[in-house]
């Protein structure tokens, strides 16, 4: 038994052979065929990941402070766009069952006045005074210090420079008011939008910086278990707020981004026109490929070759090469990532499974409609047109 | 007493419909021995190739049948028509029609890969083929580089290397210049003919017919003489 499925896959490897050699050396042909699919794989996965780092870097607060719950007013849509609560929601949240503690936290934009007398808008970040919840990871300083006289911590990230590289004990202006950087510090993802980001205290930064009525921008929540989550969330609705989870507060500020900024749209504008370019090249090669050969698929039909083998063939063919490109594509855009992410360590873009598997999907598809077109072409062919010649 | 090796009985077929509707073969009977070279003659439109195509398993006639050892091939489904072909027939064809992207061996083994055959074993065995059209350590060349004898012969070595019965040729000397047309007939006259095989040759250059063993005359779709010849 195991003999004959053995010859059976000799007989196939040796048709498969045939196929791949048919394909190869005609270099030109091959060649013209893998940079098609190789330009649709890297352009696609590019971008891809490009928004998938952006959407990632957008959601670098929410990631970084690394609270499993956020309490807020149901009318924000993204982390940047806080609407200030009451201090008595901080106190309602606190009593809430189920909530092992909350704190307060701020988020909000100054303009920090350089020693060189320019002015550079910054992302500040006040963590509830007596917890430090959320503090970053220091790579300069100690955390203490923040308690100081007019502390800050700076986060050495893509935007640092933008600060002048300060140090410890460098000085600047912050809404007329003295800064000491007292730490500098190191955060898992950089934000997205241009701007240095600075850590204080609460209290600091509702000082410090120039507020409507309410101050609070979220409320860090930690529950006393999993289980608690659920009617954490009821309870704070009852309150006419919104608690979500850290995972629900990334997908809501991606789901703003691509739905409200037009970000998604775009992407899949780019992405369909990468899929396009990569389908008419390969689709287009491919099928060139299929008629220049059509008189010798036509006399292998003729010596004996059956409609099934002949298909095989041309699946293989077709899958051969879509595979290799999309091997070519995904290193080629791991390769491009890399390198800009050696230069520049912020640098937005991330490979993901889900935009490997897309990728894929877009190829699998190429290589479908490719091989169809060549499939019905061939099948078409008559042996005794070799005859007429 | 020969035996026979195609029958065929009342065969018709035409082309198109309506007005345009053309007879390309009418009610054409013929019979074809083991150990003979049967060629057919006739001018052109006269129904050469597709008698040929009909006979051989690639076209379907529209009435008739054709029985190869007693088997009606028409009777055969698709894929048993292609193994049919796979396995009884070799063809040579008027263009040749090698793989340039293939070398000359592998041209030749083509058969044998489609017959499931081991690639390696395939490729000795159309080496040994080459060999015996004369083609000996041109097995690594591609088509392009060999003449168009040479490349006439490489077809020839395809169409036998699967050791069919029936051997079909279509206008085997028409890409050639009249010497080496001559000398590949005569090749496969003293060399693959034999009492097992037959040899379906159709043609227009009469400087070959000296290695037909008959010539069967066709006009307008019809068969219109006979000529047996001492080979």
């Amino acid at each position: 038994m195991w003999l004959c499925t053995s010859e059976k896959d000799q007989a196939v490897r040796g048709i498969l052979k045939l196929a791949y050699k048919l394909l190869v050396n005609d270099k030109a042909k091959f060649t013209a065929l893998l940079v098609g699919i190789t330009f649709a794989v890297f352009l696609m996965m590019f971008i891809t990941s490009m928004f998938i780092g952006v959407l990632s870097h957008a959601s670098a607060t929410v990631i970084n402070i690394g609270a499993p719950m956020w309490v807020m007013d149901p009318s924000v849509q993204a982390i940047t766009s806080s609407i200030g609560m009451p201090d008595y929601v901080l106190d309602a949240v606190r009593s809430l069952d189920g909530v092992e503690y909350a704190v307060p936290l701020y988020s909000g934009g100054a303009l920090v006045k350089l020693p060189d007398g320019t002015y550079q808008a910054a992302t500040v970040v006040g963590l509830d005074d007596t917890s430090l919840f959320g503090r970053p990871m220091l790579i300069e300083g100690k955390i203490e210090d923040i308690y100081a006289e007019n502390g800050f911590i700076v986060v050495a990230d893509a935007e640092y420079q933008k600060l002048e590289s300060p140090h410890v004990g460098s000085v600047f202006e912050l809404n007329d008011h003295r800064g000491v950087i007292v730490g500098v510090a190191k955060v898992t993802v950089s934000g997205l939008f241009g701007t240095p980001t600075l850590y204080t205290t609460y209290y600091r930064a509702v000082q410090y910086i120039p507020n409507p009525r309410y101050t609070i921008s979220y409320v860090l929540v930690q529950p006393k278990s999993p289980a608690d989550v659920q009617k954490i969330k009821q309870q704070v609705a009852a309150l006419g707020y919104l608690a979500v989870t850290k995972d629900e507060f990334i997908k809501k500020n991606a789901s703003y981004y691509v739905f409200q900024t037009g970000g998604g749209t775009n992407i899949l504008i780019m992405t369909l026109i990468s899929f396009i370019v990569g389908l008419s090249i390969s689709g287009q090669t491919f099928y060139t490929f299929i008629l220049e050969n059509l008189e010798r698929f036509g006399a292998l039909k003729a010596i004996g070759t059956k409609s099934s083998e002949l298909v095989g063939m041309i699946l293989f063919q077709a899958s051969f090469t879509a595979l290799t490109g999309y091997g070519l594509g995904v290193g080629l855009c791991t390769l491009l990532v890399y390198l800009a992410k050696l230069r520049l360590a912020s640098y937005a873009a991330m490979i993901t499974y889900p935009s490997l598997l897309l990728s894929f999907v877009m190829v699998v598809i190429i290589a479908g409609i490719s091989s169809y077109v060549g499939i019905r072409r061939v099948l078409q062919i008559e042996p005794f047109d070799i005859f007429r010649g | 007493m020969p035996k026979v090796a195609i029958k065929a009985d009342g065969l018709g077929k035409w082309f198109g419909e309506g007005e345009a509707k053309t007879m390309a073969l009418r009610d054409v009977n013929l019979e074809t021995n083991f150990g003979e070279m049967v060629y057919i003659v006739g001018p052109s439109g006269s129904g050469k190739t597709t008698l040929l195509s009909v006979l051989s398993g690639i076209l379907k006639p529209d009435s008739g049948r054709v029985c190869v050892e007693g088997i009606d091939i028409w009777n055969l489904n698709a894929d048993q028509l292609a193994d049919f072909r796979l396995n009884r027939v070799g063809f040579v064809f008027q263009d040749y029609h090698l793989f340039p992207r293939l070398n000359t061996a592998e041209n030749v083994a083509i058969p044998l890969i489609l017959r499931k055959k081991n690639w390696n074993e395939s490729m000795k065995q159309a080496a040994q083929y080459l060999d015996i059209v004369g083609l000996k350590g041109r097995a690594d060349l591609p088509p392009v580089k060999l003449s168009g004898g040479e490349q006439q012969r490489v077809a020839i070595a395809r169409a036998m290397v699967g050791q069919p019965d029936i051997l079909i040729m279509d206008e085997p000397t028409a890409s050639l210049d009249g010497d080496t047309g001559q000398s590949i007939l005569k090749f496969v006259h003293e060399n693959i003919l034999n009492s097992n095989r037959c040899i379906v040759v159709v043609t227009h250059d009469s400087r070959i017919y000296e290695f037909a063993s008959r010539i069967l005359k066709m006009e307008d779709g019809r068969l219109t003489g006979t000529e047996s010849r001492a080979a």
